[in-house]
């Protein structure tokens, strides 16, 4: 049962529609403060903003095509220590809204007050790329109306053109658009929350719409050909880096300055391992390890950091590609953590972001299963 | 060590073992004290609980230069702190997942539960895993300075 309605769009202006319902969530005090991407002046960037002032909102651009951070990152910082004291909207896209999900489960962020606002999300064009993008004077109604073609834009983000959810699975209120007709947006109440949200801002909801039932008509279509998408991608990789020589070929060029931690949002760790004690070394320490295996790669432990790294956030990983935009000489990380993200998450049957209440695979289990380990062949 | 350089005739592996304190390291006292017979093979860590290893520290042995490395725990029910041989269950059987999704040798890790009384368990054990790493041959990774 979805309970939505309809945010009319006129003469393709989608930003400006989107805003007239983000300055109502104001205007009918719904919310007092809100996340939102604006435009940076610069025109380089869009960037979050923490605003309260409900004027900035019409620098608001949330379907522009660029992610610089991932916003769970800026909600950790935000509310690890102390949860929000106001009512604040937080406007993100979807895999942003599953690493806030991961986040709340590892206690790093404390969703009080907090209105979730998730978009049916096209994708995001690379930070680096999108300067290009936005010189060609093209704008994010432009990028809406192309609509979703990852397939066709290779210039899309290595995650978004694999993506398997751009659409939210938990948000209070979603902005879909999947399957609709132009000239219109579906604003989807998702929980109570958001569904009081938008019936304070004057919403009429209708229960399972007309238009509702098409974007869930074009979700049934896209889902099985986003997993055949994937399952090709996945088969390809295995090709590309599958076997310890491809491996280490493909981080020949790692400098182990560990941007891909920093920027991933759920590497929540305050002090990672890799740069605690553990790793400070006496010189003896790295001398016997050379003599032992002949010659090591220095910095030491480079592949250890990756391959760590991977067993220790595979299960939770939203594949929001913030490594590999993060990765200064361009190694493809996202392939490679989607994989092994993909392949562990099935194991578990989790996905990531699914479900608050849904324990993180590491810190459950159940008595019957993988039996066969541990026991004698 | 010259070891590295050794052909596939001599090659004696190098294995790292992690030993629950409550059972496997128990087990390994007792085949010492009956005099059991085992290989040498296994370089034994001592560790509080199975579930305390975290994969980062079979994936240095690895990477170092061991040719397989093993994790011995209390049989499942039977853990000294309840659980944690079910959460070391979880965390090798997302590691072999990891190494088979690269397309790295999962068979070079090991899980085995073996109890405070199975003495004799242990030797044998280590006569299997030491057996199936010599047919396996020495690790690629570890002879490559590039790891």
């Amino acid at each position: 049962m979805t309970k939505s309605a309809i945010l009319e769009v006129k003469e393709g202006k989608t930003r400006q529609a989107v805003n007239s319902f983000l300055k109502d969530l104001f205007a009918k005090n719904v919310v007092e403060a809100m996340l939102v991407p604006l435009a940076h002046p610069s025109g380089t960037n869009v960037v979050q903003a923490l605003i309260s002032d409900p004027s900035h909102v019409d620098q608001a651009d949330v379907f522009a095509p660029v992610m610089p951070v991932n916003s769970a990152k800026i909600l950790q910082a935000m509310t690890r220590l102390t949860p929000v004291d106001r009512k604040t909207a937080i406007v993100i896209r979807p895999c942003e809204m599953r690493a806030v999900v991961e986040l709340i489960k590892l206690k790093q962020i404390q969703p009080a007050n907090l209105l979730f606002i998730s978009i049916d999300c096209p994708g995001a064009y690379s930070t680096k790329d999108y300067p290009k993008f936005a010189a060609e004077k093209k704008t994010s109604d432009d990028f809406v109306k192309a609509g979703f073609r990852w397939a066709e834009d290779a210039q899309l983000r290595a995650g978004c053109q694999i993506c398997e959810y751009p659409y939210p699975l938990t948000a209070d209120i979603t902005i879909g658009m999947l399957g609709l007709e132009p000239g219109q947006l579906l604003l989807i109440a998702d929980t109570p929350r958001g569904e009081e949200a938008l019936k304070t801002a004057g919403f009429t909801l209708e229960t399972d719409s007309a238009t509702a039932q098409k974007r869930q008509a074009a979700l049934a279509r896209f889902v099985p050909e986003v997993k055949e998408r994937r399952k090709k991608f996945f088969e390809k990789t295995k090709e590309e880096i599958g076997g310890i020589e491809k491996l280490t070929q493909v981080f020949a060029t790692c400098i182990k300055c560990q941007n891909c931690r920093a920027a991933c949002p759920v590497c929540y760790c305050r002090e990672c391992v890799f740069v605690s004690p553990t790793f400070e070394l006496e010189s003896e320490k790295y001398m016997r390890q050379a003599v032992k295996k002949g010659g090591i790669r220095m910095p030491a432990d480079t592949l250890l950091f990756h391959l760590t790294r991977m067993n220790h956030m595979a299960n939770s990983c939203v594949g929001c590609s913030a490594c590999e935009e993060a990765c200064p000489n361009d190694i493809p990380l996202l392939k490679i953590f989607q994989l092994t993200g993909a392949e562990v998450q099935e194991l578990f049957d989790y996905v990531p972001g699914r479900n608050v209440e849904e324990p993180l695979p590491a810190a459950a289990f159940l008595e019957k299963e993988f039996q066969e380990m541990g026991e004698k062949k | 060590m010259a070891e590295t350089t050794q052909t596939k005739e001599q090659f004696e592996p190098r294995i790292i073992g992690f030993l629950c304190n409550w059972c496997t390291a128990a087990a390994a006292d007792l085949a010492g004290t009956t005099r059991a017979q085992y290989p040498p093979n296994v370089h034994p860590i001592r560790v509080m609980c199975s579930g305390t290893v975290d994969p980062m520290y079979i994936l240095k042995a690895l990477l170092s230069g061991a040719d397989a490395v093993m994790v011995g725990g209390c049989h499942p029910g039977d853990c000294h702190y309840v659980s944690g041989n079910y959460k070391a269950r979880r965390k090798i059987a997302m590691l072999k997942q990891i190494f088979k999704s690269l397309g790295l040798d999962e068979n070079r890790v090991w899980l085995r539960w073996i109890s405070a009384s199975e003495g004799p368990e242990f030797a044998k054990f280590m006569r299997e895993i030491t057996e199936e790493t010599r047919k396996q041959g020495p690790s690629p990774l570890a002879s490559d300075w590039t790891v």
